[in-house]
């Protein structure tokens, strides 16, 4: 058995490895590569972490022309810039963890090459720190929910409220899993890193995030409900707004989707990354 | 001898590689070059100047290596380029998994393959310290335990809150040392990394991992190319060579028959088949012969004369034929080119070739042999090259003395008053 004293390293290996022992053992490695990757980004740059806010401002301000102005699309009665600033900075964080995750092996080939760590200690500080950004990024949206609140243009389910960190987690979790499965086929075809560019923009309007499952109807509704993402943002949307819909099965769906993607995708990127170096 | 506790136990271990498979290459690129080979036709994406009959051929960078390395030793790992250093440390480093065979470690281990793996640019000195720190698995406490050792042996100083990227390279070598060789490591793996940096600093550095292993009981694996620093440094040490260890025992041994690897008993005459490197399957060094030579001392003004014999499969043309020179310590002394030219007929050919005497001057040469063909680009493609194939001891020209010394001598200078 491995233990920090021991290392015992041999040609075969265990069909199904998770090492996420190991993993724990490099815990502070992980808060500090997430940490790097929160700071060294915004060095440099006048606004800083500003950038964070504005950038999904500005899309949620152009969401709201082009969806809800010209397209007229319907947000459930939620006010159109809560919804959409709410909507963007879900998918910003969901197809963070897709997108960062899926280039692990490509992005790092020069540290993997040199050091040894568990690989692993990569596509979680991508986890961790997607979900740092995205609460700095729910901030104006919260700010203008208490304002609704006060309003009263929207009645959020209270009693829902402790399912929505879970159900932001199960995301994240979902993304990530999809992330190392095509970070660890790109070692050896580059083309899917182009192809994961488009895919997400796909997968965004395949998810209710810039309108509500409410408005499909028929075959496309059938199919949007089978995309994993649509049952956890509808909860959200459910509890925070008291708009969305709760759906019980297709939540139990994208839980067993996401365990098994999330097992799957670390069994072989952790099969992968024994022998990558020799082919990048 | 009492009971030595091992630190790193290796069982036959080989390490295969595919020839040709270059991977991260497109799925459109694959597609391609299946339905080229499955035409018949080359492959559009091989690179130029490849044999397409190596690619998809299995090579064994380690062919079976068994060792057993005990707490406290500094072992030197030596050996010609592919010789299987560089896998080996690789393995033991776990960057890559072996095909065959079992690795065990006893203790942590700390690996230092490249200078400043692992550090940010836009982190500082300190910051990296602990970045590095956490990627040996070390916790914030134990690292603040040795921050102060750390940036003492730097010699950062007040620079240990800037940017690693306004670092000089001099200093950035210096601190990840001092990061490596401080962190509370049982096993310190280097490859070389004693090459930059300023004189002292390697001595100090030298001196570090010596009482690291004398006083704190690490294990210390050092491969380089520079057998000065394998003196001062290691215990024990190991030639490897082509896949396989050659040698295992005290260093001047070691050095001894990895100078002397290609050589064979008769310093004259030297048999070169399976000693090169063999890159293509066209052309085949056999054997070198010193000419009118019945010892290889040569005479302070005498040209060395050698005949080189090869065996040719095809006719070849732009032939060029390679000669280095390599000192004892093994650092590099010169290299000399021949006029192009071409074998017309394949079979066995016999080259005479001259080296010119007013040259070389004093000491003990190795000599290393090759054949060179120029491709469409005027690149040089190496077809088989013997490393040190043959030893030639200098007496010296009559000048040679406290006031002149080195192994060339240089042209005489031109000098005149500036009016």
């Amino acid at each position: 058995m491995d233990s920090p004293d021991h290392i015992h390293i041999s040609a075969s290996q265990r069909p199904l490895e998770l090492k996420l022992g190991e993993l724990w053992e490099y815990r502070e490695l992980v808060l500090l590569i997430t940490r790097r990757r929160l700071t060294v980004s915004y060095t440099q740059t006048i606004l800083g972490p500003l950038w964070l806010l504005i950038n999904p401002l500005l899309s949620s301000v152009v969401y709201v022309i082009l969806f809800g102005n010209i397209a007229r699309l319907s947000t459930d009665g939620v006010p159109q810039l809560l919804f959409y600033l709410f909507g963007s900075a879900l998918w910003t964080y969901f197809s963070s963890c897709v997108s960062r995750n899926a280039s692990t092996f490509t992005d790092n080939a020069y540290i993997f090459g040199k050091i040894y760590f568990p690989r692993l200690v990569m596509p979680v500080s991508v986890l961790l720190s997607s979900l740092s950004l995205l609460l700095i990024q729910l901030l104006p949206a919260l700010l203008l929910l208490v304002y609704y609140l006060f309003v009263g243009a929207v009645q959020p389910h209270w009693a829902y409220l402790p399912l929505v960190p879970p159900a932001i987690l199960l995301l994240g979790l979902m993304g990530m899993g999809t992330g190392i499965v095509i970070s660890s086929m790109t070692t050896r075809y580059r083309d899917l890193n182009v192809l994961v560019g488009f895919g997400l923009q796909l997968w965004m309007y395949g998810s209710p995030v810039v309108y509500p499952l409410s408005t499909l109807s028929g075959l496309i509704r059938e199919l949007v409900l089978w995309n994993p993402v649509t049952a956890p943002v509808e909860l959200l949307r459910y509890a925070l707004f008291g708009s969305g819909s709760l759906l019980w099965g297709r939540l139990l769906y994208s839980l067993l989707f996401t365990l098994l993607l999330c097992l799957c995708g670390i069994a072989v990127f952790n099969r992968v990354e024994r022998t990558f170096m020799d082919t990048v | 001898m009492e009971e030595r506790e091992i630190a790193i136990r290796i069982s036959g271990v080989k390490k295969r590689y595919r020839l040709g498979a270059i991977g991260g290459r497109t799925l459109q690129a694959e597609l391609q070059s299946r339905w080229a080979r499955f035409r018949g036709r080359e492959d559009p994406n091989s690179r130029i100047g490849s044999d397409p009959s190596l690619i998809g051929q299995e090579f064994y960078a380690l062919k079976g290596i068994d060792l057993s390395i005990y707490k406290g030793e500094r072992v030197g790992i030596i050996g010609n380029n592919g010789a299987g250093k560089s896998t080996l440390l690789k393995l033991l480093c776990r960057i890559t998994a072996p095909t065959e065979g079992e690795i065990d470690l006893y203790g942590r281990i700390t690996s230092l393959l490249e200078i400043g793996t692992g550090f940010h640019r836009e982190l500082s000195g300190r910051e990296n310290i602990y970045m590095n720190g956490a990627i040996l698995g070390m916790s914030r406490a134990e690292i603040d335990e040795r921050l102060d050792d750390i940036i003492a042996f730097s010699e950062i100083g007040e620079f240990i809150d800037t940017p690693v990227k306004r670092y000089s390279s001099g200093m950035f070598v210096k601190l990840a040392f001092a990061v490596s060789a401080h962190l509370s490591s049982d096993i310190l793996i280097m490859d070389e990394v004693l090459a930059v940096g300023d004189m002292a600093f390697q001595h100090k550095c030298l001196q570090k991992m010596r009482a690291a292993a004398d006083e704190e009981g690490k294990t210390v694996l050092y491969v380089s190319h520079n057998m000065d620093t394998i003196r001062r440094l290691c215990s024990r040490c190991i030639v490897l060579d082509r896949g396989s260890v050659l040698y295992d025992g005290e260093v001047e041994g070691a050095i001894a028959v990895y100078m002397n690897q290609a050589l064979s008993e008769n310093a004259v005459d030297t048999d070169l088949r399976g000693k090169g490197i063999a890159k293509a399957e066209t052309l085949r060094l056999e054997r070198l012969l010193l000419e009118n030579k019945c010892s290889n001392k040569y005479e302070s003004g005498e040209a060395p004369v050698f005949q080189l014999r090869l065996r040719n499969t095809e006719p070849l043309s732009l032939l060029k034929l390679r000669l280095s020179f390599r000192t004892e310590s093994d650092t590099a002394v010169g290299t000399a080119w021949s006029a192009p030219f071409s074998l017309d007929e394949a079979g066995t050919h016999t080259l005479r070739f001259t080296f010119p005497a007013d040259i070389l001057a004093k000491g003990v040469l190795y000599g290393s042999i090759g054949v060179y063909r120029s491709d469409e680009l005027g690149r040089s493609i190496c077809l088989d090259h013997v490393t040190r194939a043959f030893k030639i001891e200098l007496s010296g020209l009559p000048i040679w003395d406290l006031s002149t010394h080195g192994y060339v001598a240089f042209p005489d200078m031109t000098v005149e008053e500036v009016l």
